[in-house]
């Protein structure tokens, strides 16, 4: 294999990795508060490309202000959705909520079907976004440095809000104990649907960027990637949002490598990365970057 | 309310045709395609195609033709319903089965057994016709489209060197490209690089950098759509300057609008395209389609023109066996040769599948344009 195509794929890596990391580190964080795997988070991510797309196409937005605009119909998503879905069955097993969750799934989904239709949509992209960079014989979608950059944007800005901030606090409280959170005088309702919140609107912020990414956008988009960020939070560490942003890149750098190395296999890729999720869950289950939590009796 | 609609589209017919029934010399020809269901607008692009050929030639053998529709709800269990209603309630001598392979399949096995012949216009699934001698098609089968896109590029285009992305949870893609690739090696031509992926993939940059890397004058990729949209986006982002072929699933419209630019020059195998310089080498296509634009005031489907051939198919073997007789009527379909169709000249091979020739077509200019014609 020649240098420049190791080199291509390594960026072909980061580029899927960087949207990986970016989805699953509201997975991650939503999951470190509240103990509950959201399995509607692709659907949440898939919802926001929509909204831009319908911004732009009705309401005539320019790209900068529907993007804002469809964050914030996503984080309202997000918030109705725990509202309506998870806040009833906070004292219930978590089993059930997280049964809730893949219910909210398939309902946003098949919504999605009805009100959206079933055909693929051509996702418009500024033309920014169509700019390829080119060194020497690699090419790099500019669609990549805007991920990277805005991840660790995003990153920066959550570690700060969870260590630093009030809200985080509770947030933090929240997460090793609910009830007393209550009593110490933390808003539980209100710090729950901030996490919500921030959580959805990093799925946006992804399924934005995907979507200018790979410009097409159907109902069904949300669930692969949704798959792919839960495996990339569970090998960081879930709850742990360095480590879902860590898992996100090598998820993607993996992936393309295996494609890279075996391509007569190149089918079977989701098959391998699943596997990988089942390896570690055997052997490290807390993950590269998680804690051995010790369940007190 | 599905009962109901389902009512009303028979009485339509009855009201229709059903004059015709008053008469005692008539013949009776059944259809059975989905009328309401998932497939609706397919088994309506169907009807449209035999509704014009059966005003073109109502009579067969001095006796009228009576079509008789029976909605088989796009369901696999309906189809099966459906064709034998037709064989034992309505007494038919033929049955036309079009739209979806699924519906052909079961279907097909009724009317064999029974010992009536069966023509399916669009359904290119091998398995409908295999082993069942009472059923024929007036299209061909999915893997001669690898067949003729590999010669199309060898010959015609002049490449050596191919390159494959195969969704492997397609059959249809699977066949196409095992076909491609037999053609192609045969043919003295190189795959250079045999990659594959999962419907529904949305990155497909690694595959790609190593068919670029593999300098492939040409990608083969017979695939959904929606996916090939991405992978033609991508490819060009990645800097791939080959060609972009692939199989009639690429015909569609939408892979335009999704794919833009990045589709320009695709070309692909398809049964028709309504596009001045085709007409002009069949005029038969010509007729159909100015028959079609004064009936229906728009631009004909591949559909249609199918299941229009189907019709004048079943007539034609009508009319060489010179009998109403259903064995007759079969030996003279198996029997068909260079019959003068819309969609091509058509011969029935011993499987009882349509040997056609294929219409190519390349993207120009945002529209899908006539290319080329590759005989069997």
């Amino acid at each position: 294999m020649s240098l420049n195509l190791i080199l291509q794929n390594l960026a072909n890596g980061l580029s899927l990795g960087s949207l990986y990391a970016l989805i699953s580190i509201g997975y991650t964080m939503v999951y470190g508060i509240l103990r509950l795997i959201n399995f509607a988070h692709g659907e949440i991510f898939m919802l926001a490309p929509y909204f831009l797309y319908y911004g732009v196409l009705i309401f005539h937005l320019p790209w900068w202000a529907s993007f804002l605009v469809a964050i914030l119909l996503t984080a309202v998503t997000g918030i109705v959705s725990e509202r309506v879905a998870y806040r009833p069955l906070r004292e219930a097993p978590r089993i059930s909520v997280l049964i809730s969750a893949i219910g909210v799934s398939y309902f946003l989904q098949n919504l999605a079907i009805v009100v959206f239709s079933g055909i693929p949509k051509s996702f418009h992209r500024p033309n920014f976004f169509k700019t390829i960079f080119q060194f020497g014989e690699i090419r790099i979608q500019s669609t990549l440095i805007a991920s990277v950059i805005v991840s660790t944007i995003f990153l920066i800005i959550l570690i700060y809000i969870i260590y630093k901030t009030k809200t985080g606090l509770a947030m933090r409280s929240i997460s090793v104990d609910i009830e007393t959170s209550r009593l110490m005088g933390v808003n539980v309702n209100r710090t729950i649907s901030f996490t919500f919140a921030i959580g959805s609107a990093l799925a946006a912020v992804g399924g934005i960027l995907w979507g200018l990414r790979f410009p097409q956008i159907y109902p069904l988009m949300g669930m692969m990637p949704g798959l792919k960020a839960f495996i990339a939070a569970v090998v960081g560490g879930i709850g742990n949002v360095p480590g879902a942003m860590l898992g996100g890149f090598l998820l993607g750098m993996v992936e393309i490598l295996y494609v890279a190395f075996l391509p007569a296999l190149s089918g079977y890729r989701d098959a391998f990365v699943f596997s990988i999720l089942i390896l570690i869950l055997l052997f490290r289950p807390e993950g590269i970057l998680g804690k051995k939590v010790q369940e007190k009796v | 309310m599905k009962r109901n609609l389902f009512l009303l589209t028979l009485m339509a017919f009855m009201i229709i045709f059903g004059l015709t029934t008053l008469a005692q010399d008539v013949v009776k020809l059944g259809i059975a395609e989905p009328m309401t269901g998932a497939m609706a607008v397919g088994g309506e692009l169907c009807m449209k195609g035999y509704q014009l050929a059966y005003e073109q030639n109502p009579t067969v053998l001095g006796k009228k033709v009576e079509l008789v529709l029976v909605d088989n709800k796009s369901d696999k269990v309906e189809a099966a319903n459906a064709v034998s209603r037709l064989i034992e309630k309505e007494r038919v001598i033929g049955v036309f089965v079009s739209y979806g392979s699924s519906m052909a399949i079961p279907g097909g096995e009724v009317a064999n057994k029974a010992g009536i012949p069966l023509i399916s216009g669009t359904a290119t699934n091998p398995l409908v016709t295999q082993g069942k001698e009472y059923v024929f098609r007036a299209c061909f089968i999915d893997p001669f489209q690898g067949e003729v896109m590999a010669r199309y590029t060898y010959d015609n285009l002049g490449i050596k060197k191919a390159a494959l992305l195969v969704d492997i949870a397609q059959d249809y893609s699977v066949g196409l490209a095992n076909f491609y690739k037999k053609t192609f090696e045969e043919l003295g031509g190189e795959i250079v690089c045999d990659v594959k992926y999962n419907t529904g993939d949305q990155d497909f940059s690694a595959q790609l950098s190593q068919i670029i890397n593999s300098d492939a004058e040409a990608l083969f990729f017979p695939g959904y759509f929606g996916d090939v949209a991405l992978i033609a986006i991508q490819g060009r982002e990645l800097g791939f300057t080959g060609k972009y072929l692939g199989g009639d699933t690429l015909h569609n419209p939408t892979l335009i609008e999704l794919a833009k630019e990045a589709a320009e020059g695709l070309i692909c195998s398809t049964f028709f395209v309504d596009d001045e310089a085709l007409l002009k080498t069949n005029p038969e296509a010509e007729k159909f389609v100015r028959l079609y634009r004064e009936k229906y005031n728009e631009s004909p489907n591949a559909v249609s023109i199918l299941t229009y051939d189907s019709y004048n198919l079943m007539l034609d073997a009508i009319t060489r066996a010179g009998s109403f007789n259903p064995a007759a009527i079969r030996d003279a379909l198996a029997a068909t040769k260079d019959f003068p169709a819309a969609g091509g000249a058509i011969t029935i091979n011993e499987i009882g599948d349509s040997v056609k020739p294929a219409v190519l077509v390349k993207i120009v200019n945002g529209d899908f344009k006539y290319e080329a014609t590759v005989n069997p």
